[in-house]
């Protein structure tokens, strides 16, 4: 056999940023510490040559490539290019950051790159052997961002947690794939859909395998009652690599749940909905209770993050087109939420202080009134009140529930998302409401403050105006399953 | 039965037996040793189905490299064994519950109705100048190479990760620089001070302390 360039051509995008994240690992061996911003610079120029690549090559086909090992197709591009844009807002965003802690090093850059490799491959595989491939690669590029501030105790046990329970998450959902593949002889999801539709293969075997994948699924996705790594990751790691944690690769956490569950096993349907159901009710009980009792605000978002997942679930659970576009809008719409809300903390802490607790929000519109406007417009939106971004969010998952028939469970979400509200207001009393007992000023650099004011605004102007992104998405879904 | 199967059994016997020895021997050189002897059988029913390069990669990664590995680190260490033993027949009985759940689970789904020679067609015998290796190759280089260039950037970032995390320039350590210590030059490590000649003095002024 031998390569077209037609072969590779869908592979561009993946291709070019290996290549270039090779030549930053080695250039970057020259420079001296001051010239470090170089790497910065050019790991941003990385991303965004593969978003022109990407960009450029999104013609809304499917193409296989690589064997029917690669797939690009429309929800892949539109995933990709969310992908690229929160990987370099969190850049922006961290940069400051990890400067005045010691951490400005190629690695990180070169570690962050590798690790959107890895959400590339997954968001755009269409093997389960791609698909794991893709799952190791960011996984691992993680574990070392999240154990990369050496002298901290604690980002040293979260990453321990993580990898430990990180490769217990893998082995069942490895242990999983294998049982699909002596159920159906076949590894690629296309394949795989086809057997099933055909009504081939064991059915103890096939359910047997769904339980595991499901369950490696969802501690990727972190919903209960897989969640107990979130908590603790997110706490103890750097704020820069907690935000990378909780944005980008949550998308690719999505990618991958759509290619297993809505592209190959969705004859399986009924065997997974429950499984959902049981994990999206017990995600926003223990997500929306918990948080309230939190007084670390990086710990409060990391419990928001695990009810939000769980909201997401209730769109993946109707199981249909309608279903899949709300929860790509859910998960889009909650990454910019989320950028929002960690890029705060990255925004107020300064050097030898970590702004991580909710006391130190307090007062907040006395010492800025302009960035304490903005996480009100997150929080608003994270809270789902109209007319932010997040109120379309979850109305449009809603409607998919209901859509499918779950109205139960459409009266459960809102009562949780009720309670969750609490602990979103706090925030705007403490900011608000109560004095604050540190004036030092807030000063971001000039590129944080325009981002971080677009971040806000951004909640605002997609809620007035979701339609743009929510055709997108249905486009994307439309097109690609 | 035939001469086939009598191998099988012959190779299947030994490899329990050395198996239960790994997990039983009193001195760990022993249990390293029995495995050995375990990863030497398993590589005789691997070319039993005609999978001969798992069968060599068996002998020579994990026999000729890893357990020699192992036989080092196990020499090496000082191995407290009534300490390891402690509590051995204290948590047998849940460990015992444990594998007999995991073996009856493994039995009800790896039974022979989802997975016997009923579902799963016998593979065909291929002839004598059949080579597995070839095969292995082709597809790793082809089919599979898409996957195959992505365990290459996985081990890529694995190197990465590990030299981040480990390396660190301690302050507080000497160490010597060799370079250094050759482009030392005389004027560096000698000064030569220039003193006022003394006058001789008389022995008896030495000896004779000071009042």
């Amino acid at each position: 056999m031998n390569f077209a360039l037609t072969d590779l051509m869908p592979l561009l995008p993946e291709i070019f940023l290996l290549a270039a994240v090779s030549f930053i690992l080695i250039f970057d061996l020259f420079l001296s510490d001051e010239h470090r911003y170089i790497t910065y610079i050019l790991s941003l120029s990385a991303l965004l040559g593969c978003g022109w690549l990407t960009f450029s090559g999104a013609t809304g086909e499917t193409i296989y490539a690589m064997h029917g090992m690669f797939v690009s197709d429309m929800l892949a591009d539109v995933l990709k290019l969310v992908v690229y844009f929160s990987v370099a807002v969190t850049m922006v965003y961290s940069r400051e950051y990890i400067r005045v802690r010691g951490m400005f090093q190629g690695e990180f850059f070169v570690l962050m790159l590798f690790a959107t490799l890895g959400m590339m491959v997954m968001i755009s595989a269409s093997h389960f052997l791609t698909l794991y491939m893709g799952l190791e690669l960011l996984s691992l590029s993680l574990y070392a961002l999240v154990a990369l501030q050496r002298d901290s105790a604690v980002a040293a046990e979260a990453a321990m947690k993580y990898f430990v329970l990180g490769a217990l998450a893998s082995g069942m959902l490895l242990y999983g794939m294998s049982m699909l593949y002596g159920a159906t002889g076949t590894l690629e999801i296309a394949k795989i859909a086809a057997v099933l539709q055909q009504g081939l293969g064991s059915n103890t075997v096939l359910v047997f395998g769904l339980v595991f994948v499901v369950a490696g699924l969802a501690f990727k996705l972190g919903v209960a009652p897989f969640h107990m790594w979130i908590p603790d990751v997110y706490q103890g790691a750097p704020t820069a690599v907690t935000l990378f944690i909780g944005t980008a690769s949550k998308i690719a956490a999505l990618g991958f749940v759509l290619r297993i569950l809505a592209q190959g096993l969705q004859s399986l349907s009924p065997d997974w909905q429950s499984m959902l159901v049981i994990m999206a009710v017990l995600s926003m009980a223990v997500g929306n209770i918990t948080a309230i009792a939190q007084t670390n605000f990086k710990r409060m978002l990391a419990y928001s993050t695990i009810s939000h997942m769980g909201f997401l679930l209730l769109g993946l659970l109707a199981a249909d087109i309608n279903g899949y576009t709300s929860a790509m809008f859910y998960m889009i719409s909650y990454v910019f939420m989320g950028l929002g809300s960690f890029g705060m903390i990255l925004l107020l802490s300064r050097k030898g202080f970590e702004a991580d607790k909710l006391d130190d929000l307090k007062g907040l519109n006395q010492r800025s009134p302009w960035f304490a406007f903005m996480l009100l417009l997150i929080m608003f939106s994270l809270a789902g009140i109209p007319p932010t971004i997040g109120f379309y969010a979850k109305l449009s998952v809603l409607q998919a529930v209901i859509h499918a028939g779950y109205t139960w469970l459409a009266v459960v979400a809102v009562i949780f998302s009720l309670i969750g509200a609490f602990y979103y207001l706090r925030v705007v009393k403490l900011m608000y409401f109560d004095k604050p007992h540190d004036m030092t000023p807030i000063a971001p650099q000039g590129d944080m403050r325009v981002l971080m004011s677009a971040n806000g605004l951004g909640m605002l102007a997609l809620g007035i105006l979701p339609q743009p992104l929510m055709a997108l998405c249905a486009y994307a879904i439309g097109k690609s399953l | 039965m035939n001469f086939e199967t009598a191998v099988f059994y012959f190779f299947a016997a030994i490899l329990l037996f050395a198996g239960l020895r790994v997990i039983t021997a009193r001195n760990p050189v022993h249990a390293a040793l029995f495995l050995v002897l375990a990863f030497f059988t398993a590589a005789g029913l691997w070319l039993m189905l005609e999978a001969e390069f798992l069968a060599i990669t068996l002998v020579l990664v994990y026999v000729g490299a890893v357990m020699v590995l192992f036989l080092f680190v196990v020499m090496m260490l000082d191995i407290n064994l009534d300490k390891l033993r402690e509590g051995f027949w204290d948590y047998l009985p849940l460990a015992g519950i444990v594998a007999t759940l995991m073996v009856l689970e493994m039995v009800v789904v790896l039974g022979g109705k989802q997975f016997g020679l009923s579902a799963v067609p016998a593979p065909i015998a291929h002839a004598a100048n059949y080579s597995n290796t070839k095969e292995l190759g082709r597809l790793l280089y082809t089919d599979y190479v898409y996957p195959f260039e992505l365990a290459a950037v996985i081990l890529l970032v694995a190197i990465v990760a590990a030299i981040a995390l480990t390396m660190r320039r301690r302050k507080h350590t000497k160490y010597q620089d060799p370079a250094q210590q050759v482009k030392i030059k005389r004027a560096d490590r000698i000064r030569m001070v220039s003193m006022a000649s003394e006058k001789a003095v008389s022995t008896e002024q030495i000896s004779q302390p000071e009042k």
